[in-house]
C-alpha cells in the first residue's frame, strides 16, 4: 500500500470534533513511521468492513520471561506489511506514575526507532502500553528499558503489575502508604509477575481511601482500599463557615446525600452518628476543609473482582475489614505484616483448585464463601459484605413492627 | 503459511514459529525448534519435559496447566525457565511440537 498519512472515510470522521483524538495522533506519527502508515490503512479497512483485522493471540516475548509482551499479527500483511507484527509491550509504571521528564523522553526516543512510535500510558492497567513493534525489536525494546532502569508488566496468568493511586505523595486523603505498598508487592513477587503460573490473571491495586482513584474495587482481584476505624474530625468553624460565607447548602448538599443517612444538621451544628458511616466520602469531599477521615487508619482489603471477559462483570467484596498497614501493630488485629501469608494462601487454594480461566471472584463463587473462608484460615465475620449496609452474606430478617415501610 | 528449515528439516510453522502439524513430530524436529528458542542443546532433562508434554497432549489434546506440568514433571517453575528461557509455553511446548497454546492478554 502507497504510504499513507491522512485518514480518509470513515477514520477522518474521528478527526473532526473538538477533542483529542487518536486518529489525529496516529497521522501525526505516520509522517515520520513506516507501522503508523500501515496502521491508518489497516484501520480504515476495519472502519468500512465493521471487521477487525487483528488476529487473536500469539506467544512472543523475551529470555526470561512468560509475560509482557502480547502478540499482534494483522490478516492482512501483503496489504499492509509495516503491521504485519504489532506487537504491544507493557512496561511496569512507578507507583503512583511520577517520572523525570527525562525518562520519558527516554522511551519515547527509543520507542520512535524500535516501535511504531506510539504508546499509551496509565490507562486501567496502569501500565505504559507501547503499541507496535516487530518481534526481532522485542529483545533489543527490553535491553533499551532495563539500561533505562524500566522492567516489563505483567500479561498473561500472571500477578498483573500493581497499580496504585497517588497517595500519600500528593494527597491529603491517603489512609495508607499505597505508593510504598505497590512497590514493596511488585519487589516481593517478581517470579509471579514475569512467570505464569496461576489459573488466570490476577491484579492487586492500592488506593489511598474510599474514593478509589485506581477503581481497585472493580478493576482487581484484590483491593486495597483506605479506611478509618475511629471517627471522623469535625473541624466546627470550617463548617460553620461553609454555611455562612461559602453559602454551602449542607442539608441539601452533604446531609441528605449522605448513603447511610447518619448525618444531621441544624443550622449551627453538624452531628455524625459513626458507627452507622460507610465511609463514602461523600461528606468529606465536599466539605474537605472541615472534615477528615478519623485517625485510626489502615485498609480493607476485598477480594473479586473482573471485567465481563468469560462470566459477568463483578465488584471485589470485603475479606478483611480492617488491616493496620504501620506499626505499632496490635496483636489481635490483622496487620501488614500478615499480608505476604494472605496472599500466599489465597494464590495456593487457587492456584491448586481454579479451573483454567478461572479469576478468584469466580473461583469463590464456585466452591461457595464459606469453604473458601475454611480454606485460606478466615474466620467469617460480620463486615465482610458486597457493599457498606447492603448485601451482608448474613442473611437476617425484621419482624412486623420493625418493618419500615420502605416501600414507595 | 511459513516453512522452517533447520538442516534437513523442513516443517510449516505458524507465524510465531509453532508447528502447524504437530503428528510430523519427530525428536529432529524437536532439535531444529529448540535452535529458535535459545536452547542449544537438548539435554536428559530437556528431553523428560518434553516427551512429558507430548504424552499429556497426546492424551488430553491440550498442554497441561503450569502447576500441572510443574507438579508432574516434578520440575519446579525456575528450572523451566533455565531449560527453556522462552519459557513452557513458548519455548517448551513449541519443542515438542504442540499447536500453539491459546492465551488471553
Amino acid at each position: 500500500m502507497a504510504e499513507t498519512t491522512k485518514a480518509t472515510g470513515k477514520l477522518a470522521e474521528l478527526t473532526t470534533g473538538p477533542y483529542p483524538s487518536f486518529v489525529k495522533e496516529i497521522e501525526a506519527a505516520a509522517e515520520n513511521n513506516k507501522m503508523a502508515q500501515d496502521l491508518i490503512g489497516l484501520l480504515e479497512l476495519s472502519y468500512n468492513e465493521k471487521l477487525c483485522h487483528w488476529k487473536h493471540g500469539g506467544i512472543v516475548g523475551v529470555m526470561g520471561y512468560g509475560g509482557g509482551v502480547i502478540g499482534r499479527y494483522c490478516d492482512e500483511p501483503e496489504k499492509f506489511p509495516n503491521v504485519s507484527h504489532f506487537h504491544t509491550l507493557r512496561v511496569n509504571q512507578p507507583a503512583g506514575w511520577f517520572y523525570k521528564t527525562e525518562a520519558l523522553r527516554k522511551i519515547c526516543d527509543m520507542w520512535e526507532v524500535r516501535g511504531s512510535s506510539i504508546f499509551n500510558i496509565h490507562g486501567s492497567t496502569g501500565d505504559i502500553v507501547l503499541l507496535g513493534t516487530t518481534t526481532p525489536q522485542l529483545e533489543p525494546v527490553f535491553n533499551d528499558l532495563t539500561k533505562m532502569g524500566f522492567d516489563l508488566g505483567g500479561s498473561g496468568s500472571v500477578l498483573r503489575t500493581p497499580s496504585c493511586c497517588v497517595g500519600p505523595a500528593r494527597c491529603e486523603w491517603a489512609m495508607y502508604d499505597t505508593l510504598k505498598c505497590a512497590y514493596e508487592q511488585t519487589m516481593a513477587f517478581q517470579d509471579e509477575l514475569h512467570r505464569p503460573y496461576f489459573p488466570y490473571k490476577f491484579k492487586f491495586k492500592f488506593s489511598g481511601c474510599p474514593n478509589d482513584c485506581v477503581a481497585s474495587i472493580a478493576r482487581s482481584d484484590m483491593s486495597f482500599i483506605g479506611t478509618w476505624k475511629d471517627d471522623i474530625q469535625i473541624d466546627k468553624d470550617k463548617v460553620l463557615w461553609y454555611a455562612e460565607e461559602k453559602k454551602l447548602d449542607i442539608q441539601n448538599v452533604v446531609v441528605d446525600r449522605c448513603p447511610t443517612k447518619c448525618m444531621a444538621w441544624d443550622g449551627k451544628e453538624l452531628h455524625i452518628d459513626n458507627r452507622n458511616c460507610s465511609r463514602c466520602m461523600h461528606c468529606i469531599n465536599v466539605m474537605h476543609l472541615a472534615l477528615k477521615p478519623g485517625k485510626e487508619r489502615g485498609c480493607t482489603i476485598l477480594l473479586g473482582a473482573k471485567a465481563p471477559i468469560l462470566e459477568g462483570a463483578q465488584m471485589s467484596s470485603v475479606l478483611i475489614p480492617f488491616m493496620k498497614m504501620e506499626p505499632p501493630y496490635n496483636e489481635d488485629e490483622p496487620s501488614y505484616e500478615d499480608l505476604p501469608e494472605l496472599i500466599d494462601a489465597i494464590w495456593e487454594l487457587w492456584g491448586e483448585e481454579g479451573k483454567n480461566r478461572e479469576r478468584v471472584g469466580e473461583f469463590i463463587q464456585r466452591i461457595g464463601m464459606s469453604n473458601f473462608l475454611d480454606a485460606i484460615g478466615l474466620e467469617p465475620v460480620a463486615e465482610m459484605v458486597k457493599h457498606p449496609r447492603e448485601n451482608p452474606y448474613v442473611f437476617y430478617e425484621l419482624g412486623d413492627d420493625e418493618d419500615e415501610g420502605e416501600e414507595e | 503459511m511459513a516453512i522452517f528449515e533447520w538442516e534437513e528439516v523442513a516443517i510449516e510453522v505458524d507465524e510465531d514459529g509453532f508447528m502447524q502439524e504437530p503428528d510430523e513430530w519427530s525428536e529432529r524436529v524437536a532439535l531444529a525448534l529448540a535452535s529458535t528458542e535459545g536452547v542449544e542443546e537438548l539435554t536428559d532433562e530437556h528431553w523428560h519435559l518434553v516427551h512429558y508434554l507430548r504424552e499429556y497432549y497426546q492424551k488430553f489434546g491440550i498442554a497441561p496447566m503450569i502447576r500441572k506440568l510443574c507438579k508432574e514433571s516434578g520440575f519446579p517453575l525456575k528450572k523451566v525457565y533455565e531449560l527453556f528461557p522462552s519459557g513452557p509455553a513458548k519455548g517448551a511446548c513449541k519443542v515438542a511440537g504442540l499447536a500453539k497454546p491459546t492465551g488471553c492478554v
